[in-house]
Formats: structure tokens, sequence, C-alpha cells
């Protein structure tokens, strides 16, 4: 009789973790999106799990020699929210994790998860992809770390093999003088999913103008998207010209589909809306000002408040 | 509920769960949902199922202190863990303060959503003793009430939170 995988393991140290990939077993984290993608039907439940909810080693945010940060995989947006050097040096990835889900969500889901689920709307992602954050993926043998474009492929699929395990997601400091925000458009305000998103980071010169500028865009294509074509704002000076140029890059990017929820032209329009609106609160987090996590509730997206907000700018 | 149509998964595993304190040995397939085998195997049934697929919150419970929605997490990735349901925060000679607020409030209709609610609620006060009315409805916010228009709720929780300083919303 041949023997059957174990069903469920309950993985308390990463090398239990990844022999349990090695032989085979699914990671499972927070479950949010396997539990939950498999009761839909979209994919059937592995038959054999290892569950690293509890493996404390992949839970700490610290920062390594060289000043990266190193997020552990399985740190839960709850943490990633309300961590100090996250909101302090990586605020757009505070913003994303404190729209995710409901409280219940934040508690559980992992931004492991988040990353190795690979969904173009993940909240995440974009922040991920405007840090240049490397993505470590383990097996028994040794880790590997790749970068974000290299990671997802297409929609619900990355290039890690089924033996490797994300164990980490590692980012570089960000030159002085440097902002980052993450704005989503949604219909509500919880258990959303976004429809279109953007995430930007900007670091000005000590003239004020713009020294560097990135951006990334969610759930506009089947993979999370770079901008390309932001030199042509340096030097310049934040206000409506360059706003507008950031809008214009982003809707002319974007390769969205129509579904229920949004046509392609809505999105593609809205898009650059809200790059427009996540480079203007990074610049504004780069010049010292406190804009609270998440820019979404502090600005009030599509309120009166928002728009005061938007005209205070420029 | 069954995941796996195919059958060829359909193996039980035993485990235990702790729920409020009390060892239960469970016997089940990896498929079976938390809150599946709280209700019919455990016989907890103060955990409601609302929609089954992690939209409504009227299954939420406690792991170890912490809001899960239990339609949507594995029965057996809960062993080890503290869990907590309705039953185990108040009973009906022992009312929980949240209850009594909610009673005092009219923050209850149909009940439906109420035991999920307080869960959160729970968690809530557990982590913020003083909240905010922001941050009441951000807790509540997994939560759906198709009944109350949730303003009477808000201010039961914030009533709980202050020990009775909070006047009722007409
Ligand atoms: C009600 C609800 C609301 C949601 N709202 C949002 C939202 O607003 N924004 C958003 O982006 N997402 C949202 N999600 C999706 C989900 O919560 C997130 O993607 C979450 O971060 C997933 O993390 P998890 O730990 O639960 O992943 P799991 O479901 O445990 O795993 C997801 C996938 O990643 C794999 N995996 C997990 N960890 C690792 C690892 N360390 N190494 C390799 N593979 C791994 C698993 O095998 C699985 O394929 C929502 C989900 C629900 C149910
Ligand atoms: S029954 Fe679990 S969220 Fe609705
Ligand atoms: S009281 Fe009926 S759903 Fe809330």
């Amino acid at each position: 009789m041949t023997e059957r995988p174990n069903p469920l393991l309950i993985a308390n140290t990463i090398d239990e973790a990844l022999d349990a990939v090695s032989r085979g077993s699914t990671p499972i984290a927070g479950g949010t999106d396997l539990v939950v993608g498999a009761r839909q039907g979209n994919k059937r439940l592995p038959a054999s799990l290892v569950a690293i909810d509890r493996v404390e080693e992949l839970q700490s945010i610290g920062l390594d020699s060289d000043g990266s940060l190193s997020i552990g995989s399985g740190v839960t947006h709850a943490t990633l929210m309300s961590s100090t050097v996250v909101v302090t040096n990586y605020t757009a990835l505070a913003d994303a994790a404190a729209l995710i889900g409901s409280p219940a969500t934040r508690n559980v889901g992992t931004i492991g998860g988040n990353v190795m689920n690979g969904s173009p709307a993940m909240d995440t992602g974009a922040p991920l992809a405007v840090f240049d954050a490397m993505i470590q993926l383990s097996t028994v043998a040794g880790n590997r770390q790749i970068t974000t474009s290299e990671l997802w492929v297409a929609p619900g699929q990355t290039s890690a093999e089924p033996d490797e395990l994300c164990t980490a997601i590692i980012i570089a400091p960000q030159p002085d003088r440097s902002g980052s925000a993450y704005v989503r458009l949604e219909y509500r305000r919880s258990m959303e999913i976004a429809v279109v998103g953007a995430a930007a980071v900007v670091t000005l010169g000590l003239d004020g103008t713009i020294a560097g500028c990135r951006i990334a865009l969610t759930a506009v294509a089947p993979t999370i998207v770079l901008v390309d074509g932001l030199e042509s704002l340096i030097g310049q000076a934040i206000g409506e010209a360059t706003l507008a140029t950031v809008a214009d890059l982003a809707s002319s990017q974007a390769a969205p589909i129509s579904d229920l929820r949004a046509s392609e032209q809505y999105r593609s329009h809205s898009v650059g809306v809200m790059a427009k609106r996540a480079v203007l609160a990074a610049a504004r987090r780069a010049t010292g000002e406190s804009i609270s996590v998440p820019v979404n509730r502090s600005i009030g997206v599509g309120s009166d408040g928002q728009r005061q907000w938007e005209a205070g700018a420029s | 509920m069954t995941i796996d149509e195919q059958g060829s998964e359909s193996e039980s595993i035993g485990y235990d769960l702790h729920v409020n304190g009390q060892t239960y040995p469970v016997e089940a397939t990896l498929d079976r949902n938390l809150l599946g085998v709280l209700r019919t195997e455990i016989g907890l049934t103060g955990t409601k199922e609302g929609c089954d697929d992690c939209e409504c919150g009227a299954c939420m419970v406690l792991l170890d202190g912490q809001p899960v929605n239990s339609c949507s997490y594995l029965a057996a990735q809960a062993q080890g863990r503290q869990i907590t349901t309705i039953e185990g925060l108040g009973n009906a000679d022992q009312l929980h303060p949240l209850q009594e607020c909610l009673l005092a409030h009219g923050g209850v209709q149909c009940g439906f959503c109420t035991p999920g609610m307080i869960i959160s609620a729970h968690a809530l006060l557990e982590r913020n003793s003083s909240p905010s009315r922001d941050e009441v409805g951000i807790g509540l916010s997994g939560n759906l009430c198709r009944c109350t228009g949730y303003a009477k709720i808000i201010d039961a929780v914030l009533d709980s939170a202050s020990n009775g300083s909070v006047e009722p919303t007409p």
C-alpha cells in the first residue's frame, strides 16, 4: 500500500514547512484565498496541506544589516498596517494592508499569501513593485530572490516552483525625502477587492521638484503594471501639469478587462485618477506631511473632502 | 459541506478542538469548515451561517482572541488554538455586557447578525477599550446587518465601552 500524504501538517519551523512542500504539500497561511477559492469551486482544495501560520520565524519584520527591510511571509496585514517602520518608511504598503478585507481578513491574511496568490487585483502588489521589492523563495536546498515582475506571470500564476516557499519580502531603503502612497477605487469600504488601484513612490530634490518617481497599477492588466516614461517628470514641480502627465501615462498603459464591476474605459480612466492621487499623497508625505493610513480613508475618496484635498495641492 | 466532489480526498482525520475552554475530539474530512464542525459536530449553534462565502460575518468566532470568518476557515487548521464562540461570552442566565447594551439600545432585530457582531465588537474592545465611533465602524466592517441600519449597534458598542454614557439613537 502506498503511503497517503498527510492531509494537514501543522508546521512550527521553516524547516518543517520546507520539508513538507518538498514532498508535495501546498502551503496554507491564513487560507483567505485558498479556502475561499476551493469552496467557491475555483480550484480544488489540495489533498495535502502544510499550515505555516504557526511558524514564528516567518512572522517578524526586521532590518537587515544593510538597512533593508525584511518582512516575513507570514506577517499578517493587521501587523503590517500597524508596524512603525512600515508606516514610516514604506507607507504605501501600510495603506494597502489597511484596505484588505475586514479586520478578520487582515488578522489571518498574510503578505506571503497575497503575493503568492498572484491576483492582478492584490493590494500589496503595486506598493511592492514601486519599492522594487525582492521576493525570497526557499527550498530545502537554499534560497533565491526574484523581482515582483519575475514572480507574477499571469492572473493567479507565479513563476515559483511547487517546492518553493516564499519566506520573506525584502525592500531596500528608500532615498531621503521619499514618500509613498497606495490609493484604490472601491465601491464599498470593506470586504472589497480593488476596482483599480495605484501606488506611487516620489523622491523630492532639495528644491522640492521631483527627483524620482515610480508608479504601479492594480487590476488593469493580467499582472501588476509598472508605469514607464516617468523620467519626463524629473525636475518638475508637483502641480496640475505634472499630475495630468501622470494620469495620462497611467491610463494609456492600462490594458484592463471589462467585467461586471467596471468597463474597460472606466478602469483605464479611473486608474489615471488613482495614479494622480497616489503621486500627490506620496509627494506630500515626502515633504514630511503626515497623512494617516490608509490614504483612501484620510482623503475620503469620492467625497467633498477629497475634492478639497486635491484643490489644496495645486 | 464537501469541497471535493470527486470524493478521492474524503478520508477523515482526527484532531481536538478547544472551544470555550473545553476540548472536543473531532473526526472529519480536511475540507470541513470550522463553522460546520462547530454547529453540527460539536453542537454549538450560536454561530450563524449567513452567506457561507466569507462576505457577511455571521459566522465570526475568535481564534486565540482574534476574529475569523469560520465559514471559510478549515476546522483542522484551528487545532491547537483557543476558539471562542458566542456561547463562550455570555448565556441566557448571564448576559455579556455587549449583549445587555445591544438589548438596551434596540441593536437587535432578527438577531441573525448579533453573535458575529458581538464577536467582532469583543475583539475590538479587547484591543481598544475606548474606541471612537469611526473605530467601531471599522471594527464591525466585516459584519453585515440587514435589519438595524447599524446606528444602534454602534451606539451599543460605544455604550458598552463607556459603561452606559451613550445616549440612544432615536
Ligand atoms: C472577504 C475577503 C476580502 C478580501 N479582500 C482583499 C483585498 O481587499 N485586497 C486583497 O489584495 N486581497 C483581498 N482578499 C484576498 C486575501 O485575503 C489576501 O490575498 C491574503 O493576503 C491572502 O493571504 P492568506 O495568508 O490568507 O493566503 P492563503 O489563502 O493561505 O494562500 C494563498 C495562496 O498562496 C499560497 N501561499 C501562501 N503562503 C505562501 C508562502 N509563504 N509561500 C508560498 N505560497 C504561499 C497558498 O498555497 C495559496 O495558493 C480578500 C479575501 C477575502 C476572503
Ligand atoms: S457565513 Fe461566514 S461570512 Fe457569511
Ligand atoms: S438584526 Fe437582523 S441582520 Fe442584524
